[in-house]
């Protein structure tokens, strides 16, 4: 059965993750559930860089969650997307908006970045939301699959700054929309 | 370049890292392999096999200094980058000398990344482009063919194979047809100059105002009708050849202004105040006696110097009939693909009609003969029919031209004479260096 799992980690704002799943579910026309799912996020506190390893996030919910939990939690074909407020880092680059396993079950985005706040503009919800929810679908299409696109108005179009988030749609271009396939959809 | 054909090696002793890079490389639709040491990257390494390898500098074992090394013996067009966590203006210099593309230190900006490896992507592919093109051009230059067995053309070649590397100038004197041209572009071609343009200027047609702006080009308002500036051939030739063809019509003023150009390469534009500068070689053809036009006068004796500092003469096709097979099925090959007809050569008859003619239009009346008959031509030979009426008529008989009538006279005295040339010389009543001048003017050969 397909299906996407929103799992809220750490100290998000729930009203933004309670707009985001019917977005979620309009794009990729499957049943949104939300899940609180209490984490230590200290563990992947990274104390020199002040940010957070999404990889090993990744690592624990995939190896916690899905594999370790029960299965009627996490039906075959069901994708798992944790929300956060953190800021996250790979090793190797300096920060990233979220992360994904490629064809795989479990992804993560943070909206810490995404805030037209931090940027000194004042605050905008509506952009926010936006800007999460293409950030959202975009770590969702690696999970099912897709690579980067070259196409500019994709949603898979690779986003290093908040600017070409706004630049691209959240919506997948023909040939993604093509590509999007999952063993378990 | 689609990410999809583009194989990443991401050599680096930590596992994170590694699989990081590896991750990342993957959401872009990158091939991406990992591997933890230089020896392992060595071991993965085969050339063409990827084309972007990211490299740290510190690992255990052979360092990623030492391993760029290796990269570049084995693929000298694999793109290295150079990362490390421990950036040093030293080990940058080094990496960079070595031949690294670039020098990135850890963590990276996403943005840089993504950026980086598009740039170096897009240089690779500019550098092919380039290889690719010069091939191409190279190609083309050499696509210049001569054709010619016989001992004078062989001499004529190997007079091309010594000028060509040179900055000569070259005067190439035959009659019509001869292919003076032809040599020019062989010259040019095998020449230090053949990526840049010959530019060709056919001096005996144009009027004395006209050649002036063609050799000089001219500025707007120059005189009537001039509306625009216009580049000259000079100018055009810069870096190239400058082939000036019947060179012998230029009339006085502009041999001065000529000659004063090829000695200075400076000159300025018709109308023009500005001195421009051009850096050309010159080579030039004629089918008229210079020497005598100096003589006369109507030649200046200075530019003649100028021009004739290394001569090549073109014997014509009647000096050289054992070429006259090769040539021929040369063209017919030629507009056998141009023309897409089957035709595989030429009845005997005709063959000898060819063979017999005397071809006062040289090796472009050849062409333009093999050219027609290959019109005309159903089957699949070319038979005596076909060909040009001229052809067909034989060996010349004297009384057309005068310089025929000559040649053949000589011929005859000398046959008679069994190539004695005194007694030729005094048959002839000419003296004997006259007589050799002829016999080397019309290519004339003892049979043996």
């Amino acid at each position: 059965m397909k299906s996407i799992l929103l799992l809220p980690l750490g100290d998000v704002d729930r009203g933004l993750i309670e707009d985001l799943s019917p977005l979620l579910e309009e794009t990729f026309d499957t049943r949104v559930e939300i899940q609180p799912y209490a984490l230590d996020l200290g563990q992947f506190h990274d104390a020199e860089r002040l940010q957070y390893n999404s990889t090993k996030i990744l690592y624990h919910i995939a190896t916690n969650h899905v594999a370790a939990g029960p299965r009627e939690q996490n039906p075959k074909g069901r994708k798992i997307l944790a929300v956060m407020a953190l800021d996250l880092y790979i090793p190797v680059l300096t920060y990233v908006f979220g992360e994904a396993e490629l064809g795989g079950r479990v992804s993560v985005v943070s909206y810490h970045r995404l805030a037209p706040e931090r940027y000194g503009l004042p605050r905008n919800r509506s952009l926010l939301l936006d800007r999460i929810w293409k950030e959202a679908v975009h770590e969702l299409g690696h999970a099912f699959g897709l690579v980067h696109c070259p196409v500019q108005l994709c949603v898979m179009h690779s986003s290093s700054y908040v600017e070409d988030i706004d630049l691209k749609g959240g919506h997948f271009c023909t040939s993604c929309r093509r590509g999007l396939v999952s063993p378990g959809l | 370049m689609k990410p999809k054909d583009v194989g990443i090696l991401v050599v680096d002793d930590e596992l994170i890292v590694r699989d990081s890079l590896t991750k990342w490389f993957r959401e872009d639709g990158y091939r991406v392999d990992a591997a933890e040491s230089a020896a392992a990257a060595l071991r993965k390494l085969q050339p063409g096999c990827y084309q972007i390898m990211l490299v740290d500098i510190k690992m255990p074992g052979m360092d990623g200094i030492e391993l760029l090394e290796r990269i570049k013996e084995i693929d000298s067009g694999i793109i290295v980058l150079i990362i490390t966590a421990f950036a040093s203006v030293e080990s940058a210099v080094k990496a960079l000398k070595l031949g690294a593309h670039d020098y990135i230190t850890k963590p990276i900006d996403p943005d840089y990344l993504d950026h980086v490896i598009e740039k170096a992507l897009r240089e690779q592919e500019l550098a092919r482009e380039n290889i690719r093109l010069r091939e191409t051009v190279t190609e083309l230059s050499d696509a210049v063919e001569i054709i010619g067995e016989s001992s004078e053309m062989q001499k004529v070649m190997e007079m091309v194979t010594t000028v060509a590397p040179t900055d000569t100038t070259v005067l190439i004197r035959g009659e019509s047809g001869t292919g003076k041209e032809l040599i020019a572009r062989s010259i040019h071609a095998a020449s230090p100059r053949r990526f840049c343009p010959m530019v060709t200027v056919n001096c005996g047609a144009m009027t004395e105002t006209l050649l002036e702006s063609e050799l000089f080009g001219h500025e707007r308002g120059a005189f009537t009708g001039a509306q625009y500036r216009r580049k000259g051939k000079i100018e055009l030739a810069d870096g190239g050849t400058l082939f000036l063809d019947e060179v012998g019509n230029i009339d006085g003023k502009t041999q001065m202004d000529l000659l004063r150009v090829i000695e200075t390469k400076q000159f300025m534009r018709v109308g023009g105040s500005e001195t421009l500068h051009s850096d050309f070689r010159v080579i030039c053809a004629t089918n008229a006696d210079l020497e005598e036009a100096v003589r006369a006068g109507s030649f200046r004796e200075d530019l003649y110097y100028r021009l004739n500092v290394f001569t090549i003469d073109l014997p014509p096709l009647r000096g050289r009939r054992g070429d006259v097979a090769k040539l021929s099925h040369y063209f017919l090959e030629r507009f056998s693909r141009q023309m897409n007809k089957r035709v595989r050569g030429f009845t005997p008859e005709a063959m000898h009609a060819l063979k017999a003619y005397d071809w006062p239009g040289n090796v472009r009346e050849l062409e333009n003969a093999i050219e027609r008959a290959m019109v005309v031509t159903k089957g699949e030979a070319i038979e005596r029919e076909h060909l040009p009426l001229q052809a067909l008529a034989g060996p010349r008989n004297g009384g057309q031209r005068l310089e025929d009538v000559e040649r053949r006279h000589i011929e005859e005295v000398l046959k008679e004479t069994s190539w004695n040339i005194s007694r030729s010389a005094a048959i002839l009543d000419i003296d004997r260096v006259t007589l050799y001048h002829k016999i080397e003017k019309f290519g004339l050969k003892r049979e043996t």
